[in-house]
């Protein structure tokens, strides 16, 4: 057999925020300061990219929101300790399903929101049916 | 009736997970919250929709590249920020019973984040007072009530810090209190991510655009 199933039985789950208790304050601390550089650099680079001519301004919108997903992503393991750990299965799936629903809720609104403003009658047409 | 179980599980075919017992309490609670925030940034996700949807109708009114200070915005993110890593001390504190490493890394996380409310509240202030309060248009008003509701949490996550650091001076690290701890740091720590969202899709594509 795999070790697959060893490694289930042997896991503990862990709450969400939680992290392993080896390892020690020392890299504890260390845990945090790689996140807090990992996020400095990522906001700097956001705030940076926002106001620059340097690149193809087109592309700006996209690299901004490649930034913050990729600094939330930073947050949610040095900060929140969300892992791919077996002990951590139950977080992630509850993760999944939030980040599931938030995104049919965004994509949602702004795809009916943009197909109604682009089916709707120019306003001065519908000034003067009222009339 | 649970001892039969057990021993037919140890005894039985290894199909399955062994039994080991309900989780421990604090993985319980934090499991429990941990649904609170992710729904709580579904709420925040209905927010955000709708200021998409409403940023381009200013009703003839200024547009987030007329109003934001990305310098203040900056600002606002660092000690965010700043406050979130100080947190993550707390919790180490707290995990090694240092109780005076706790309250000090408590007291910086609240003013962090009353540093925080201090500069989002004088740039509301100063909107407001010139002639971009909510009422102003359906863009202003999407402003107001998504970057708002942030600043609400944020000072609930304030009150509620103080109330913490109230309960480990008197009562010092019970089991009890210190998943309370663990609480207030997963939603202190998913404030921050909520505030990622903010700055990138409110103040920096606003300004940008």
């Amino acid at each position: 057999m795999s070790n697959g199933l060893e490694e289930a039985d042997n896991a503990v789950d862990l709450a969400p925020g939680d992290e392993h208790a080896e390892g020690g304050v020392g890299l504890r601390v260390i845990g945090y300061l790689t996140g807090l550089g990992l996020a400095i650099l990522l906001t700097a680079t956001s705030f940076f990219i926002a106001g620059t001519d340097l690149v193809w301004q087109p592309s700006i919108p996209v690299a901004l929101v490649v930034l913050a997903i990729a600094q939330m992503g930073v947050h949610l393991v040095f900060f929140l300790h969300i892992t791919t750990g077996p002990d951590n299965t139950n977080n992630v799936l509850a993760l999944a399903f939030g980040v599931l629903i938030v995104l049919l809720v965004m994509c949602g609104s702004l795809w009916i929101m943009a197909n109604l403003n682009h089916n709707m009658m120019p306003m001065d047409q519908l000034m003067q049916m009222q009339r | 009736m649970s001892t039969v179980a057990l021993t037919e599980a140890h005894h039985g075919s290894a199909v399955g997970r062994e039994w080991s017992g309900a989780a421990p309490k604090r993985i319980v609670t934090g499991y429990g919250f941990w649904i609170f925030i992710l729904s709580d940034m579904v709420m925040f996700s209905a927010f955000f929709a709708t200021y998409a949807v409403l940023q381009g109708q200013t009703a003839g009114g200024p547009t987030g590249h007329d109003l934001f200070d990305l310098r203040n915005v900056a600002i606002e993110t660092a000690f965010l920020l700043a406050s979130s890593f100080t947190c993550g001390l707390a919790s180490i504190a707290a995990d090694t019973r240092n109780k005076s490493g706790f309250q000090t890394a408590m007291a910086v996380t609240c003013a962090f984040g009353l540093g925080f409310l201090f500069l989002e509240g004088r740039e509301f202030a100063s909107l407001v007072i010139g002639g971009a309060g909510p009422s102003r248009s359906a863009f202003l008003s999407a402003f107001f009530t998504l970057v708002g509701c942030h600043g609400l949490h944020v000072s609930a996550g304030i009150l509620w810090l103080l109330t913490i650091m109230a309960q480990v001076f008197t009562k010092g690290f019970r089991s009890d209190i210190r998943r309370r701890i663990l609480c207030f740091a997963l939603f202190w720590h998913a404030l921050d991510i909520i505030w990622i969202a903010v700055f990138t899709v409110v103040y920096l594509l606003g300004s940008a655009a």
